[in-house]
Order: structure tokens, then sequence, then C-alpha cells
């Protein structure tokens, strides 16, 4: 098993653990976190997947992970607006 | 009935993730390592690309389109926040003490030259506008908590959209230019994606510190 393998695996650990949060869970806060953990899991699988055997590591997925880090965390701030507006119109 | 489920909710959900779990881990072992074409292509077109970070390439040359999205998404995301209209309290200005002024005075100046530094080196190294947006507006929450910043509505606006507006004109820009939405011409890629990537900082931070801010700027009075 190469070290990539171990990373991925991690990955999809904590994509399960953040989704079992995101059904469990009751709190807004909790499951907003709940899903910031799955994707964390979901770029670690993402960023592995660039290296190969004897070659380079590949620039694309690195970059989607780039880009996925800044929609989430924009998202992340959404969706706390969101649940604080919730509690407001309670 | 919906007691039951309730009752036996944390097991199944359990169950069920770890069986998810292992599915996706037997198919990611199972997925063939990468080929490295798209590495391969990256890194040939790299020298035409105006920068040497292959990952700076793919996200302001190759696929820029996915990135002017991107930034269209943050700023969506501002203008959705201050649409909810929390009505937050203002943000208070956090007590004046001797370590926070002189760790303030330290790191503003060090955080913006940070920042500089990560845009400018992430033509070849890893860096670029997102890091150095991240940096920049952490120096801004600082100075924000510090109640020594409180910029008007006006700047806050233009500060956010000014990324999404240059890349928006550079992509109309480049049909005329040389034919094809954002492709850059070769000689003047570099500058071009600094350029980009200059506005991208600027709105980057702006956008960041007015989601941790959440309350909508005032208007001056006129």
């Amino acid at each position: 098993m190469m070290v990539t393998d171990f990373y991925a695996l991690v990955g999809v650990g904590l994509f399960v653990m953040g989704l079992s949060a995101l059904i469990l869970r009751k709190r807004d806060l909790q499951r907003i976190l709940g899903l910031n953990i799955m994707g964390t899991g979901v770029f670690m699988v993402l960023v592995t997947s660039a290296l190969g055997q004897g070659q380079p590591a590949d620039p694309v997925p690195h970059a989607m992970v780039l880009t996925g880090i800044v929609v989430a965390v924009s998202a992340t701030a959404f969706a706390l607006a969101l649940s604080l507006a919730r509690e407001r119109h309670k | 009935m919906p007691r039951l489920i309730e009752r036996f909710l944390p097991a199944l959900t359990g169950t069920g993730a770890i069986a998810l779990g292992a599915l996706i881990a037997a198919a990611l072992l199972r997925t063939p390592e990468n080929d490295g074409v798209m590495a391969r292509a990256a890194l040939e077109a790299l020298p035409d690309s105006g920068v040497g970070n292959p990952v700076t390439a793919v996200l302001l040359n190759f696929r820029a389109f996915d990135t002017l999205l991107e930034v269209a998404v943050l700023l969506l995301t501002l203008v959705a926040v201050w649409a909810l209209d929390l009505r937050l309290p203002r943000t208070e200005a956090l007590p004046a003490s001797p370590v926070f002024s002189s760790l303030l005075r330290v790191s503003g100046p060090l955080l913006v030259v940070i920042a500089g530094y990560l845009l400018w080196v992430g033509a070849s190294e890893p860096g670029g506008a997102f890091q150095a947006g991240a940096v920049l507006a952490g120096g801004c929450l600082l100075l924000r908590l510090a109640g020594r910043w409180n910029p008007g509505a006006r700047f806050v606006r233009w500060a956010a959209s000014t990324g999404l507006l240059v890349f928006l004109l550079s992509a109309v820009a480049m049909p005329a230019l040389t034919g094809g939405l954002l492709q850059y011409p070769p000689a003047l890629a570099g500058m071009w994606i600094l350029l980009i990537e200059t506005a991208a900082t600027v709105s980057i931070a702006a956008i960041l510190t007015a989601l941790f801010v959440a309350r909508e700027p005032e208007e001056p009075r006129p």
C-alpha cells in the first residue's frame, strides 16, 4: 500500500464521519461542521489522486482543490448566516 | 414509528456510514493510478502560459473560466449574506490592550508584505491570489477588531467586486485580442495573470473580511 493510499483512506474516513455528523447531529453549527469535514475528506482524496507512479504531480486536481476550498469557505459563511437568520425568526 | 426510527438512527447511520466508507475505499483502491495525461498536457503547455507554477497556470490560464466563476460565487455569497439582513449588533472593537496593539503594530505591516509576496511568488512557486487574499483578510480582520479601520459601504463594494470586474473585462477583451475566451496573448500572458490575480487578491480579502463582519456597511450620510 502506497502512502497516498493511506491519505486517501483517511479522506474517506473523514467523509464518512462528517456524513454521520450531518445525519445525527441536531444543531446547525454541528451540521455545518460535519459538512466541512466531509468536504475536507473529498479534498484529501482529490489531492492524492494527483500523484501517479514515476511522473510529476498533476496540477489539475490541485487547482480544483484550491477552488473547492474557497467555495467551501463561502458556502460555510452563507450557511452560518442562514442558521443565524433562522434563529432570529423563531 | 418515527420514535422507532429515532431510536435506531445512530446504529443505522453508523452501519450505513461504515458500509459506504468501505464501498468508497474499495472503489478508490481499484481506481487506476493517475496516468498523467493531464499532467503532461499541462506541463507541455506551461511555457506558453506566462507563469512557471503549473497550479497557477491551470487556475488562471488553462481553466480560467472555473476561477472566474469561483470569484463570482464568492461575490454572490457576500450579496446573499447581506441580503439576509441579519441586523447584527455593530462589531465592537476589542478593548485596547498593550499586547494587542503591539501585536497589531508588528503583524499588520508584516501580513501586507506576506500577502504581496504570496501573490508575486504564485507565478513560479506555490502561492497566488487565494493564499494572498486569505492572509490579507487576516490583517484586515485584525485592524477591524482593533477598531482601527471601518471602511464605508462604497469602499467595501468596490473592493469586493474589483476581482470579478477585472476578470470579466479581460474575458470580454480577449476575444478581440486573440480570438478566444480568456485566451491571453502568449507574450503578455504573465502580465494579464498578475493583473487579474492582484484584483482577485483585493476582492478575496474584502469578501472574506465582509463575510466575517456579516453586516452590510452603512451608506455614508450625505
